[in-house]
């Protein structure tokens, strides 16, 4: 059984406390990290959209996390069940605790019912990636999305979730938005709750 | 862990931070696909080295930027540095410095914090695993950029069952600058 054996001091990584979540690290610590993630990364795959898969499988990893962190520290145990709800939680509190700000915008996508987009000016993940040319249309916000995704997910609302680089007039670096696609249950449950 | 002093600091005053959490939690995610990669628990162990190495020798350009620490006159002086400055500015997490070898060249850093291991717990399968071997790397790679050549372990592991991280660093030589030209052509 885990925790037998261990002296006092060491409790079960559950009964530890979890601290506020106000402790930071330094940006280029970060930095560093996650170029290090992608350049792993980069030398497993043989093209683009495998690469995204993957940066995508670690975000949702962090996704899932970060929901039952958030859930437990600000909302009191409580989970969002409505779609707009969810994703004003994705929107506001999640970037303010992962980004240090709230996202610049949430929109509903005006093709498909079941498309919403969050976009940011610069993804902090990006603030440090040149992307080269051979590379296409290629996003780091891969990772973000899957932070997305997880935290969907994990929230009972299943998604195919995408970052996209928008070019902006009067702009010289493009915005990012992460497109956010729901599937059928969702929008299914959603009518059925009124 | 005393609280961060913001005034007057070099090391913390102008520069941005982000959560910690986001940086332990994606280091996670790092560990998890290595493990998922590599069968082995060591080729695990030196991928996180290797890879601590190509953030160390980058790391040193922005530690020195940001700190305007003056030259180090012995290997004392470094691992003071390492252990005060450079987690701190870091991680935001303040090391020690205890048993120094007779001859002065080896030493341990002791951590009892460490964000990179928080919400942690090795499996029974991963026993052999160093979690946070990324940070030997780191070390090595910036010392070996102002021409040092170390060796550096872990030799305790919360994760493992003991009480504080603790990582040993031995200075194996200090190699002579090479200047890339020849001064007499």
């Amino acid at each position: 059984m885990i925790g037998v054996g261990r002296s006092k001091q060491n409790l079960n990584v559950v009964d530890r406390p979890l601290g506020k979540g106000k402790t930071e690290v330094l940006l280029s610590a970060f930095a560093f990290l996650f170029s290090e993630l992608v350049q792993y990364n980069q030398t497993r795959v043989d093209n683009i959209a495998e690469l995204e898969r993957r940066l995508e499988d670690a975000g949702y990893a962090v996704g899932i996390r970060m929901l039952e962190l958030l859930c437990h520290r600000e909302k009191g145990n409580r989970r969002e069940t409505r779609l707009l709800n969810i994703l004003s939680f994705v929107h506001s509190t999640v970037w303010k605790s992962l980004f240090g700000k709230v996202a610049d915008s949430l929109e509903k996508g005006t093709e498909h019912e079941d498309e919403y987009m969050i976009s940011e000016k610069e993804l902090l993940v990006n603030r440090y990636i040149s992307v080269p040319k051979d590379m296409g249309a290629f996003n780091c916000g891969a990772f973000v999305a899957g932070v997305v995704k997880g935290v969907l997910d994990g929230a009972g609302f299943p998604a195919r979730v995408t970052a996209h680089f928008v070019a902006v007039e009067g702009q010289p670096r493009p915005r990012t938005t992460i497109l956010i696609k729901f599937s059928e249950e969702v929008l299914q449950r959603e009518a059925r709750l009124g | 862990m005393a609280p961060p002093t913001r005034a007057g600091d070099y090391p913390f005053a102008p520069v941005d931070r982000v959560n910690a959490e986001l940086f332990t939690l994606t280091y996670g995610a790092i560990v998890r696909q290595l493990l998922t990669d590599f069968e082995e628990v060591e080729e695990v162990n030196k991928q996180l080295d290797t890879m601590g190495y190509n953030i160390g020798v980058r790391l040193i350009d922005d530690f020195l930027a940001k700190s305007n620490i003056t030259r180090c006159s012995e290997f004392k002086d470094t691992a003071e540095v390492i252990a005060k400055v450079g987690f701190k500015m870091f991680l935001g997490v303040s090391a020690t410095v205890s048993n120094w070898s007779a001859d002065g060249s080896e030493c341990s850093l002791i951590l009892d914090d460490n964000p990179l291991a928080d919400f942690v717990e090795l499996p029974d399968t991963c026993q052999g695993l160093f979690y946070c071997n990324i940070l030997c790397g780191v070390i090595r790679g910036a010392l070996e950029m102002v021409s040092m050549r170390t060796e550096v372990k872990f030799v305790k592991d919360m994760l493992r069952g003991d009480d504080a991280f603790e990582i040993r660093l031995k200075l194996l030589e200090q190699v002579a600058e090479e200047y890339p030209y020849k001064d007499d052509e």
